[in-house]
């Protein structure tokens, strides 16, 4: 890390440093005000809410909207968990056993093949939405929480491969060239040397499907119906209808937010691994 | 390792997903362009959820509709709503991202506290985000009203539901303008060569600018663009422009995702060797410098990278905006947008699936030269 240099003395350096400090404060301030608004609106009585004063802080804590939007959720709470754990898991070991294959066997044809896997990661989403839908009514997966578990494995597998892939980079081939010439075989060599080395691999996988599964929204609002909704449609809800109660999206926006923002503040630091796979980098 | 029967076993792990990406990417895709040549949806004789609907082939005819059909204006705006919240998302996006990723790296106390903050958005949905400031957005309450807590006048801005319209054009200008940034890319591009003394390239681009200045003084350009119907009629009594409507969602759009830069900055900058900082002081760079001439340019692809990657997501913005400002608000509509509306609530699968592929277009344009860049470097 480098300091900048002031010119000056060492006054002028401490002044500058604080003032620095200073404006990361109030910068940091700024960016929690929406933060701030969400939770204070969540917290009011119906009643207490008006525009005119977002900013005020609730007379009494009304911790009832909080329970009115699980209510208002039902199902889908548990739809949003459902898909997520198998939605989660299918892609990460599919992703696992790709990433193995494409970083320690050579496959013939696989400078063209892994980029055409990796170009499923960018396509918008739009661009195979209608064939989708087609598909999902003729296989009779259409508006189900199954259907949409089928829809984000596959589209998962691109990330999770290249996750996995760039992991598996790292294994020193020596190691299982060794393992080889004592007689293991591809499962052998996989149980045992390379899935016991995937712990934090399978830990940023993780973590990235399920923030990117549980936050997704437009398969969910394309491919699913009523009760088999999963919980960001049925936010979309909440919030959608003219002169709502805004206690209760918010109290909703919570909910919505609160395990991906807890997985995040948790384990940030797998979190931003998964991130940086994303971008290539 | 390399015994054969494993290897096919290798192979054979590997074609499930061959299979279903093959299927679900390339096939869909493949049907989409195919749909948006066809009729489905367009025909009342044919309904368009039927089993047994019949699609004819109408060639580039749902294309021809949506450039210049005067009802297809909505497409039209959604073009330009995408263009300019491309353009100031991206800027506003990597402006803050580096302005933070510079400042986080003067040994700030309490550093690792602002990172997690500051990329704490990025866990969050779009749905939860458009929703949260959906209401600091109200135009009597919210953002509006926070001058009100230091006793001041509350702003009036009317945010989401602005009629406003900035920055207006009109479609039959658009030559003109392509024109203007066309010659100042030469000019730039001229100025370098020159600057570098590099005078057979310098020639080479002076002759380009003057075949760009010569078309556009011959008229060919209005040749090529006016007689669209859709350019008389829409420059005349719709002038296109930003609408202000847009700009909560861009600032809901940066505020999520300015931490993603910062993150991806701090890790170019994490790669910068050193030595090479030191190296540079010792050499009597003042700071300004180290950065002007080391750390800026070390951040470069980085910043390159990010700029691909925030410009594909605006080119498939969707749940944003749906969260903030509703699906059928013409203002900010968005082509990704448009998908859902035409093809899952009004069922005109054909001009969905022709909408779909311009999307698909801009976004491989943009996403295959970087993907190949990428892999080319890691190789």
């Amino acid at each position: 890390m480098t300091d900048i240099d002031f010119p000056g003395t060492k006054f002028r350096q401490y002044t500058l440093r604080t003032a620095l400090h200073v404006a990361l404060i109030v910068g940091t301030i700024i960016f929690l005000l929406p933060i701030f608004v969400v939770v204070n609106t969540s917290l009011k009585a119906p009643a207490a809410i008006n525009l005119a004063t977002t900013w005020h802080l609730p007379a009494e804590i009304h911790w009832q909207s909080y329970v009115e939007a699980i209510e208002e959720f039902g199902p889908r709470i548990w739809n949003s968990i459902t898909l997520v754990t198998n939605a989660t898991l299918l892609s990460a070991i599919i992703g696992s056993l790709n990433g193995y294959v494409l970083s320690k066997w050579r496959i013939y044809g696989e400078r063209i093949l892994f980029p055409l896997i990796l170009l499923g990661m960018f396509i918008p989403y739009q661009g195979v939405l209608i064939p989708l839908f087609e598909f999902m009514r003729a296989a009779r997966l259409y508006g189900g929480i199954p259907g949409l578990i089928i829809i984000h494995t596959i589209y998962g597998l691109p990330i999770t491969t290249l996750i996995f892939r760039n992991f598996y980079v790292d294994i020193p081939d020596e190691m299982l060239e060794a393992a080889a010439i004592d007689g293991a075989g591809f499962w052998d060599i996989y149980t045992q040397i390379v899935l016991p080395l995937s712990v934090s691999g399978f830990v940023v996988v993780i973590i990235w499907q399920f923030t990117q599964i549980w936050n997704e929204f437009l398969f969910a609002v394309t491919m699913t119906t009523g009760a088999s909704e999963p919980i960001t449609v049925g936010l979309a809800q909440l919030a959608g209808g003219e002169a709502v109660h805004w206690n209760l999206p918010m109290a909703g926006a919570v909910i919505a937010a609160l395990p991906p923002l807890i997985v995040y503040l948790i384990l940030s630091r797998y979190f931003i691994r998964g991130l940086l796979a994303g971008s290539g980098h | 390792m390399r015994n054969r029967r494993d290897r096919f076993i290798a192979l054979l792990m590997l074609m499930p997903t061959f299979i279903l990406l093959g299927i679900f990417v390339y096939f869909f895709l493949g049907k989409t362009i195919y749909y948006s040549t066809t009729d489905w949806g367009e025909n009342p004789a044919q309904p368009a959820l039927s089993e047994t609907v019949i699609r004819q082939n109408v060639g580039l005819e749902n294309y021809q509709n949506l450039m210049t059909d005067v009802i297809q204006a909505m497409f039209r705006n959604s073009l330009t709503n995408m263009f300019f919240f491309f353009v100031f998302f991206v800027i506003g996006s990597i402006g803050l991202g580096l302005l933070l990723t510079l400042i986080l790296d003067q040994k700030i106390v309490g550093e690792a506290f602002f990172r997690t903050i500051f990329l704490s958005p990025m866990a969050l949905s779009f749905v939860v985000t458009g929703t949260i400031w959906r209401w600091l957005l109200q135009p009597d309450g919210g953002l509006n009203y926070l001058p009100t807590v230091f006793g001041l006048e509350p702003f009036h801005f009317n945010w989401l539901n602005s009629q406003e319209v900035w920055l207006q054009f009109t479609w039959d200008k658009v030559p003109l303008y392509l024109t203007f940034v066309g010659f100042a890319l030469f000019a730039l591009l001229a100025v370098r060569r020159a600057l570098r003394q590099d005078w057979r390239s310098l020639g080479f681009i002076v002759s380009l600018a003057v075949i760009v200045i010569l078309i556009f003084i011959s008229g060919l350009w209005n040749y090529i663009w006016l007689p669209l119907d859709v350019v008389q009629v829409e420059s005349s009594i719709a002038p296109k422009g930003f609408n202000a409507a847009l700009v909560g969602i861009i600032i809901a759009a940066i505020w999520q995702m300015s931490g993603y830069v910062m993150a991806i900055l701090t890790a170019g900058l994490r790669g910068i060797p050193e030595d090479l900082r030191e190296a540079a002081q010792v050499d009597g760079c003042s700071s300004l410098r180290v950065y002007t001439h080391i750390i800026l340019p070390q951040l470069r692809p980085f910043v390159i990278s990010t700029i691909i990657i925030l410009g594909h997501i605006s080119l498939k913005v969707f749940d944003l905006v749906f969260a903030m400002s509703g699906p059928d608000n013409a203002r900010t509509v968005m082509p990704g947008i448009l998908v859902y509306t035409k093809g899952f609530r009004q069922n005109s699968f054909a001009q969905a699936s022709a909408i779909a592929t311009i999307v698909l277009l801009l976004v491989v344009i943009i996403i295959v030269p970087y993907l190949y860049m990428q892999l080319r470097d890691h190789d």
